[in-house]
């Protein structure tokens, strides 16, 4: 009984994973592409992403939810990248310097975003993502107008026209895949970026060392029942916060490592889509709003970008039209982020219900006695 | 071990108000290393109230303070917070566990206290980043189970685990604090089996033989004559007798704790039963009710055409969720039949349309549309369910209020419960309490309901408003031959209006007494099946 049970619920908890896997397996002979390239760009998007998705798993142990607010982080690494491109700091002391700039504007975005979602208890999902919208905002106000008259914007491949502003996009040339390639290891075709595989690990590392932390802890215990973390004299809002500052300086620095592999920066648009295709991400890989682990991180990274790669070119095969791709990952993106949202709803409402069925059950043994 | 010289524990007169409400008066307890004692008192007698103040809770601070004066070893001492109590050797286990459901017994009893060890992050950064010491944490987690005597896994996580096994693992958390002088025990055992009470009983004599103080409260009075020194009896906010366990015996305790035995027991409550030959208009079989502190179990229980039926028992033992099951504001199963027909549960509509009506234990809650004026309170459900104070145009295709008989029906209410109110288009929040109640109660006699409940129609309120609701209760009963379930906490209210009194106790009907039956017996109920 409890085995049967214990397998419906393994499918439904993880039904997400399941039908990605189902898609990609449909996906990948229809596609028509050969293994060592479908890797290839797998093992790419892995190092591209990988950071970036890990700035979002201290939150959610904090009980804090997805946080959308890692587009703040985001944005502060595009204002570290974009200031270093205009001083013409080339390779890896560039990166370095972006991510130095970004820290601090990181940490300030964070100290704003984890503030305001401690006064939104239980909404930080809903919160934190309008708090991104919001920000955006005040993003373009610095980037389209404050750069170039206040801030100094010296060369014109950046500044736009007409004196100040930057300009729709900024070549990253000088950086490009610097990190990827310092050393890349080819292997059946294959390029594997060393350097940046081992900064993810490190990564991985620090956040097991972490959960072991005092402070670690502290997020669980907060992230479980903050009524009973505040009896024991933790200070809830402070380690709340601490959580998302957290979280928003690892996204800034996970930007900049996207964007070294990208080559250039959307000024306008690369972090407003960063923080959705992430969590998707995240959730393809059997995460939860509550529960997240590293291995949810890979998984996720392989499942969900598998489908990137081959559903527009099965998209393409079977309709002629190579459109229907990019059109599948925002929907399916979204997708994916309505049902896990409506899974976490329907799993409190199910462990709500069952002490109604303990009930029940109690009282039929009772008189059966 | 009464070892002479300054007690432990000396509170000298603790008074305490709320908002002019006496809830305390005079209040003078003593403790002494090593001494057990144990509180008893009905629900309301001030015993949460006099622990609080113990323990510098926030509540009571917020609520004006205190009176009085809280000695430890003879030094005066004023708590601003729980911390400051718990760091001047004061331990509390609560009713409600407070333990993180997915932490493992070692990290609940060690919480926020956790052994450390410091490492080159936490050097440069804050000792948060102090990695835990798990080796210790798993000493320290099994010194204070071996201090409590009774056997946990230190490794089970608290969702995992039975109830007692949460309930040990708080007595574990005290322990293991090293400063713990004085344990207050807020009715550790309503949630353990017999087997795990007395092992509980076992490891507070244990506690007491190490020169921990403990105050063991209780509804079960067995168990403090098992295990206290002295026994202290609050009611109505006094404390109205104290005396050695050994001298003392349950059914002494009991009247004790009933009070007000001087007094001729009959003569304000009904007498005689009208109703002993009526039909039985409501079955309820077998009825489970999953109201979250208030759970009901396999109840049975039989209302007769035209009586008025009291609930009462004490508070979490599950008279609150039977109203609230059969109206489908809790989730609930089993059958109700009414007048002969099968009202289907967990669907509040249906039971509205079986002209069932029912006057809410949450006022401000269920009960009232606190921005809406006395009118639309009164006239809503009636022109809702029942199509009431509604005109009808185009053969009924549009349907418009009829503001004057609206304004006609509130007014005659206000008028019949004497409710004080500028005018009957003023704001219910802007209302009394009793007031609030007395709306309550119009929008339930504007359904015309056949079955009303009535669930703690006194609660909160003053006692002028008190007797206005109740006769209007009995005026209302009798004028339109409704059938009354009444529930609430005051036995002495019951006893007043009802006509039989059904007392609930561990989720179950102990027993039904007619309203004349003594106060002792009623109390016999109300203890017998607490669990």
């Amino acid at each position: 009984m409890t085995e049967k049970k214990g397998l419906g619920a393994l499918i439904r908890q993880n039904s997400v994973s399941l039908m990605f896997v189902v898609i990609c397996i449909i996906c990948i002979p229809i596609s028509g592409l050969s293994p060592s390239y479908l890797i290839n760009e797998i093992v790419t998007r892995m190092g591209r992403n990988a950071f970036l998705i890990l700035s979002l798993l201290i939150p959610i142990m904090a009980g804090m939810g997805l946080n959308f607010g890692m587009t703040l982080g985001a944005m502060a690494g595009e204002i570290g990248l974009i200031l270093v491109s205009d001083w013409q700091i080339v390779g890896i002391p560039g990166m370095v310097l972006a991510m130095i700039i970004s820290v601090p504007i990181s940490v300030l975005f964070g100290l704003f975003c984890g503030k305001i979602l401690n006064m939104a208890k239980g909404r930080e999902m809903i919160t934190s993502y309008i708090i991104s919208y919001f920000m955006n905002g005040a993003y373009q106000l610095v980037v389209l107008y404050l750069m170039g008259s206040i801030i100094p914007i010296k060369h014109s491949s950046i500044k736009l026209p007409r004196g100040y502003g930057v300009r729709n996009t900024v070549s990253l040339l000088s950086m490009r895949q610097k990190l990827d390639n310092l050393v890349a290891i080819r292997f059946w075709g294959i390029k594997i970026p060393v350097v940046t595989f081992i900064i993810i690990f490190l990564m991985c590392l620090v956040i097991v060392w972490f959960r072991k932390t005092k402070l670690g802890q502290d997020m669980r215990a907060v992230g479980q029942d903050m009524a009973v973390a505040r009896d024991s004299g933790i200070n809830v809002e402070r380690t709340r916060i601490i959580s998302i500052v957290i979280s928003t300086v690892l996204a800034g620095i996970g930007m900049i490592i996207y964007l070294q592999n990208m080559g250039n920066i959307a000024t306008y648009s690369s972090h407003s889509q960063i923080g959705m295709f992430c969590i998707a991400a995240l959730l393809v890989g059997g995460a939860s709003v509550e529960k997240a682990s590293i291995g949810n991180v890979f998984l996720g990274i392989a499942l969900f970008h598998t489908m990137f790669i081959v559903a527009p070119k099965a998209g393409a095969v079977i309709t002629g039209d190579s459109m229907i791709g990019e059109y599948f990952r925002v929907f399916v993106s979204y997708a994916v982020i309505t049902i896990a949202l409506i899974m976490y709803e329907t799993n409190k409402r199910r462990a709500k219900s069952a002490v109604g069925a303990e009930l029940e059950k109690a009282q039929l043994e009772e008189e059966s006695r | 071990m009464n070892n002479p010289g300054t007690p432990l524990l000396e509170m000298r007169n603790i008074k305490k108000n709320f908002f002019g409400n006496q809830v305390l008066t005079d209040i003078n307890l003593t403790l002494r290393e090593g001494e057990v004692i144990g509180l008893v008192g009905e629900n309301g007698a001030g015993k949460s109230t006099l622990m609080r103040i113990l323990f510098g809770a926030d509540m009571i601070r917020e609520t004006g303070g205190y009176g009085g004066d809280i000695l430890i070893n003879g030094q005066k001492v004023q708590f601003n917070s729980p911390f400051e109590a718990i760091e001047a050797g004061i331990g509390m286990v609560h009713q409600e566990f407070s333990l993180i459901p997915g932490f493992a017994a070692k990290e609940n009893i060690l919480l926020n206290r956790e052994p450390k060890k410091p490492n080159l992050a936490s050097r440069i950064f804050s000792d948060r980043l102090d990695t835990l010491n798990q080796n210790e944490i798993d000493e320290g987690a099994e010194t204070a189970i071996e201090k409590m005597g009774v056997h946990i896994d230190k490794n089970m996580v608290i969702s995992d685990m039975p109830v007692g096994h949460k309930q040990f693992t708080e007595i574990a958390r005290e322990l293991s604090k090293d400063q713990l002088k004085i344990l207050i025990l807020d009715e550790p055992t309503a949630v353990l089996t017999e087997k795990e009470a007395e092992a509980l009983l076992e490891s507070i004599r244990g506690m007491a033989e190490r020169g921990i103080a403990v105050i063991f409260i209780t509804h079960r009075l067995q168990e403090i004559l098992a295990v206290c020194d002295r026994v202290v009896v609050m009611r109505d906010g006094y404390i109205v007798n104290e005396s050695a366990a050994k001298d003392t015996n349950v059914k002494e305790i009991t009247r004790w704790m009933v009070g007000r035995e001087i007094r001729s027991e009959t003569e304000s409550s009904k007498t005689e039963d009208n109703h002993a030959d009526a039909k039985t208009i409501l079955e309820i079989r077998r009825l489970w009710v999953d109201m979250p502190g208030e759970i009901v179990r396999n109840v049975n229980l039989d209302v007769r055409e035209g009586e008025i039926l009291g609930i009462g028992g004490l508070a979490g033992q599950g008279k609150l969720g039977i109203p609230n099951g059969i109206m489908g504001l809790y989730e609930a199963g089993g059958q109700v039949r009414f007048d002969g027909q099968d009202i289907p549960l967990n669907n509040p509509r249906k039971c509205l349309d079986s002209s069932f009506a029912f006057v809410s234990e949450d006022r401000r809650g269920v009960g009232l549309l606190l921005d809406e004026s006395l009118e639309w309170n009164i006239a809503f459900p009636a022109m809702q369910i029942q199509n009431k104070f509604l005109k009808e145009y185009f053969g009924g295709l549009i349907k418009w209020r009829d503001e004057k008989a609206i304004e006609e029906i509130t007014k005659q209410y206000i008028d019949e419960l004497a409710i004080k109110c500028t005018s009957s288009k003023q704001k219910a929040k802007e209302l009394s309490g009793g007031n609030q109640q007395k709306v309550c109660l119009a929008k339930a006699f504007a359904l015309h309901p056949k079955l009303l409940f009535v669930s703690e129609p006194t609660r909160g309120i003053d006692v002028g408003a008190k007797a206005l609701v109740l006769d209007a209760l009995k005026r209302f009963n009798r004028e339109n031959g409704v059938t009354v379930v009444m529930v609430s906490s005051e036995l002495e209210e019951l006893r007043q209006t009802c006509d039989r009194i059904a007392i609930v106790s561990g989720g179950k009907i102990a027993g039904i007494l007619p309203a004349s039956e003594s106060l002792e017996n009623f109390g016999a109920l109300m203890l017998s099946q607490v669990k």
